[in-house]
């Protein structure tokens, strides 16, 4: 064991060396393989921090959410309907809820207001999202006011700008009393937008929400499940997608790996041939050659790596803005929650390093296998 | 690629005449540095396979009603768990092959390349069939569809293979899980001191007996000590950060000690190869001390596991 | 020490350019002395040196190595005894461009897995015992030819071979080199080393050095005992006598 491990050693020695004396040739094969890795990584890192925001903020939301349905359309809940609901086995609270949007012309950009029944701010106060507050430039304490889409002016003082760590959701967001939210929307008294349900024990959801179907055929309920579930194979079917359009990048990349390590220049076979004759094996050759490979897919997938991780969250993925940009103004500038899961680098691991590792095999074979007295006939 | 490969093992066994300095000969000698190397790489990715299957089910699982973990999401048609098996054999099957490959580089003679090279083209079938199974699976994922998780399978009333196993009572699951690890141990041991050819076929079939006993010793009762639930009888869940990752302590030793201890066995019929008797016997027995340990080293994981749990399984 | 028995050698075996480079070789090269391979161009020599040196197998007949049979080892087994019995010293001298000189010593015991210490002052006491401990970290592309071929010998040397095998050690060499190397030559007959090899150079061949010198044509050993049939006698003495008549008298060297 020891001596294979000095073996290792030497032949691991012996590679790094050969590959400083060829550093040209090998750089660029360095650098098209990051540039890989970087992309591939770029868009799963991206893609699961979108996923684990969106598993985030629904964790917190309710189990059902509960919408009144008015010739297929969305529609105010009236007075009454909570009550109407009564009680569900299973089901722990029923409340309903106060939301709506509203376009700033002054930043041309839409926000979303909350009226909030508990813990609110006390009136006259909001609290406001982080991407707000950036693009109106207020902080704690400052007066932000808004034109109400009946023509009046309404200002707030802002009670604190909310906390970063999941900005995606919650950058446009303004918080505020229920009395204020009413106000400033001329919103019907007794009125709600929708209503939500927790229920404690997830198998009996789906019960719930087939007890709420029957007894209100005019409503739609919405499982947070399911909103999870559809969320998921959207990013899924997107990074899917990306990565679809990126095996063609890796098979050209595995071709290219191919060609390189076909192409060996008369320097490297006469080393082979060199090295064949004072008595290395072939298996030795074969072992060296893998170090070569494995060092530098190692190095290529290790800087890709970073440099996604880098684009992806100090750098809010800005390469993949022009994309995503038309989802709201207020998207640039976000920052994802940093997350790395063993998964996605053994996925990465697997579709790039074992193409090339493929690639180079026989490539690696044939050079390997050259006759060790060729060097005498030179 | 291996399938691309299969002509030229073809070949191999058609020509090879080791006592010839023909240059066919010599080509043929130099293909097997390739195919080693071939098979060695496939059974890389066989590990690094394995553990996607098992890491990509857990992680679609929410994509499927009724699924928490991986079992829910491989129980999501007909295939996932004959591909999970088949996985696992063609790991076994690479393991092997490997070793015979190992032993046989040492006898100047290659006395075991034919058998080698058949071997290989019989793995064959068995590459292409776990292909096809995972194919089968992928392509016929219904994200609508309910499945069961390990809630349902693992539990007492449905009749599958791992329900039976999970279903076992603790007490008895107990006894048979260190029973026959200490059986597989005691035979790995007897090898590595005898060094006979039926006391390596013990060892391998003591070694295929005690993976299996594992197998149902984790789906049985470790589990539910690791979870602390005692209904929860996952094997999968084991490998997830919730867990701290336990199952890799677990597993990684039992495969490993599996995969030596048959290695120890297949070897066997050569050993009276006169060529072969040093090389073959020398690795047998030090694959059977290996193979011993690593069943040793998983017998106290798990039992260190058990003692560390809140769970009281048998009441006393 | 080595016995070639009947030795065939063909290249591009059942192609249409098939070549036999070596008919019926039969031979045995004693230990301790050297032997000098010798003959006109495409004889065979160089070929008969890679059998000779375990480098390649022949096509038919046997190479028995101290009386092992290794004419049908595969590479693998092959390697390792001539890893432990054989270095070779190229015409090209063949070193590794770009590392050291020191570097380029050691690289035949790399897939031992020596302790890296113990290699290293190995290497280093080869370089200094052929006077190049001063250059030892020197590129090799920098040095001189002689020193090229200094370091091509120590690196022969390095896994202490009982058989040292050279091609044409002296073709890149001008004389005073030539008489350099056939020092060394001498030196390593007194570490009681064997040495084999091919040259054409009437300084090496006729050196008292050399032990046996095998001449060959056209893969076949020029046998000794043709030189005492009556043609070739009377030939010889022909030559003899007129030579005597022209030239100094010189003592009749006992060779071939
Ligand atoms: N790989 C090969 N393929 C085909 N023919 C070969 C090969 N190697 C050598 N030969 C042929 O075998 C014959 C003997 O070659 P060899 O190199 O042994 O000659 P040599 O005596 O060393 O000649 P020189 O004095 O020029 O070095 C030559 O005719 C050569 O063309
Ligand atoms: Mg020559």
């Amino acid at each position: 064991m020891k001596l294979w491990i000095a073996k290792q050693r030497y032949l691991a020695d012996f590679t790094l060396a050969s590959l400083a004396r060829r550093k040209t040739k090998n750089l660029g094969l360095l650098l098209v393989f990051s540039l890989l890795v970087f992309v591939l990584a770029s868009v799963m890192l991206f893609t699961s921090a979108l996923r684990h925001e969106a598993t985030q903020v629904l964790a917190s939301s309710p189990e059902v959410i509960l919408q009144r349905m008015v010739a297929g359309r969305h529609d105010l809940i009236p007075p009454g309907y909570i009550e109407r609901i009564g009680r569900i086995r299973g089901v722990q609270k029923t409340a309903g809820r106060l939301w709506g949007y509203y376009y700033d012309p002054v930043v041309k950009a839409n926000y979303t207001f909350l009226g909030l029944t508990e813990d609110a701010p006390a009136s006259g106060r909001i609290k406001v999202g982080n991407g707000l507050a950036r693009y109106r430039g207020v902080q704690a304490g400052n007066v932000l006011s808004f034109r109400s889409y009946s023509g009046k002016l309404f200002s707030f003082t802002v009670d604190a700008v909310l906390p970063a760590d999941s900005e995606l959701i919650s950058a446009d967001l303004v918080l505020l009393a229920e009395a204020d939210f009413r106000a400033f929307f001329d919103y019907p008294a007794a009125h709600w937008t929708d209503i939500t349900l927790s229920v404690a024990n997830p198998q009996e959801v789906r019960t719930v929400a087939q007890k709420l179907a029957n007894a209100l055929p005019d409503s739609r309920p919405i499982l947070r499940d399911e909103v999870l579930r559809t969320y998921q194979s959207i990013f899924d079917w997107r990074e899917g997608i990306v990565l679809a359009l990126l095996s063609a990048a890796i098979l050209a990349f595995a071709i290219l790996a191919w060609d390189k390590a076909s192409g060996l220049s008369a320097e490297e076979k006469r080393e082979i041939g060199i090295l064949k004759a004072i008595g290395w094996e072939t298996g030795d050759v074969i072992r060296m050659k893998l170090w070569e490979g494995l060092l530098i897919s190692l190095t290529a997938f290790l800087a890709g790596y970073i440099a996604a991780y880098v684009h992806v969250f100090h750098f809010s993925a800005a390469l993949f803005e022009p994309v995503l940009k038309g989802w709201a103004v207020l998207y640039p500038r976000f920052t994802l929650a940093p997350v790395i899961d063993g998964l996605q680098i053994a996925t990465l691991f697997f579709f790039t390093v074992l193409p090339y590792a493929v690639a180079v095999l026989v490539p690696i074979w044939r050079a390997s296998v050259t006759d060790p007295d060729a060097v005498m006939r030179a | 690629m291996l399938a691309a490969a299969a002509p030229f093992a073809a070949q191999l066994i058609r020509h090879w005449n080791i006592a010839s300095g023909s240059e066919l000969q010599l080509r043929l000698e130099r293909r097997t540095y390739l195919f080693s190397t071939l098979t060695a790489v496939v059974f890389a990715a066989q590990i690094l396979a394995l553990l996607l299957t098992v890491f990509n089910a857990d992680h679609m699982a929410v994509m499927f009603v009724g699924a928490m973990c991986a079992v829910g999401t491989l129980n999501a048609n007909a295939w996932g768990f004959p591909m999970l098996y088949g996985q696992i054999a063609v790991f076994f099957l690479a393991a092997a092959w490997l070793t015979l490959n190992h032993v046989d580089n040492q006898a100047p003679d290659y006395p075991l390349v034919r058998v080698k090279y058949v071997l290989l083209i019989a793995l064959l079938p068995v590459v292409a069939a776990v292909g096809w199974l995972q194919l089968r699976y992928f392509l016929n994922l219904r994200a609508d569809v309910i499945t069961s998780c390990c809630g349902s399978l693992f539990s007492n009333d449905s009749q599958t293979l791992a329900s039976e196993a999970s279903g076992m009572e603790a007490k008895p699951a107990i006894l048979l899980f260190y029973g026959t690890l200490g059986f597989a141990i005691f035979a790995n041991a007897l090898h590595a001191g005898l060094k006979q050819r039926w006391t390596g076929a013990f060892a391998a079939l003591a070694s295929v007996a005690g993976f299996i006993a594992a197998m149902i010793g984790i789906l049985s009762f470790i589990s539910l000590y690791v979870y602390e639930h005692p209904h929860h009888h996952c094997p999968f869940c084991l490998l997830k950060p919730e867990y701290g990752y336990q199952g890799y302590l677990l597993y990684l030793p039992l495969f490993a000690a599996t995969a030596a201890g048959i290695g120890a066995g297949i070897l066997q019929p050569f050993v009276r190869h006169p060529s072969l008797t040093g090389p073959a016997t020398a690795t047998a027995s030090r694959l059977a001390v290996f193979a011993m340990m690593g069943f040793a080293l998983f017998a106290t994981i798990a039992t260190v596991m058990v003692l560390h749990s809140n769970l009281i399984l048998l009441g006393a | 020490m080595i016995e070639l028995t009947d030795i065939h050698k063909a290249f591009n075996e059942g192609q249409p350019n098939e070549y036999w480079a070596l008919r019926g070789i039969d031979l045995n090269i004693a230990a301790g002395q050297v032997t000098a391979l010798s003959g006109p161009s495409g004889s065979g020599k160089t070929t008969l040196l890679t059998l000779l040196g375990c480098l390649s197998r022949p096509t038919r007949g046997r190479v028995r190595l101290k009386a092992q049979d290794v004419s049908g080892l595969p590479e693998r087994f092959l390697t390792d005894i001539r890893r432990q019995t054989f270095g070779f010293v190229f015409q090209q001298f063949n070193l590794i461009r770009g590392l050291s000189a020191l570097d380029n010593v050691m690289l035949p015991a790399y897939p031992l897995g020596l302790p890296h210490r113990e290699l290293r002052d190995k290497a280093e006491a080869q370089l200094a015992a052929l006077d190049l401990g001063h250059r030892r970290d020197a590129r090799v592309e920098w040095l001189s030819g002689g020193e090229q071929q200094r370091v091509a010998i120590a690196r022969a040397l390095i896994n202490s071979p009982e058989v040292v095998i050279a091609d044409e050690p002296t073709a890149n060499l001008d004389t005073a080199l030539s008489k350099q190397f056939m020092t060394i030559l001498e030196r390593l007959l007194d570490e009681g080393r064997t040495v084999l090899l091919t040259s054409h150079d009437p300084l090496v061949v006729e050196s008292a050095v050399v032990a046996t010198v095998v001449r060959l044509r056209d893969g076949k050993l020029v046998e000794a005992q043709m030189l005492f049939q009556p043609a070739i006698i009377a030939l010889l003495l022909a030559s003899l006598l007129s030579a005597w008549r022209c030239l100094p008298p010189q003592p009749l060297s006992p060779r071939n």
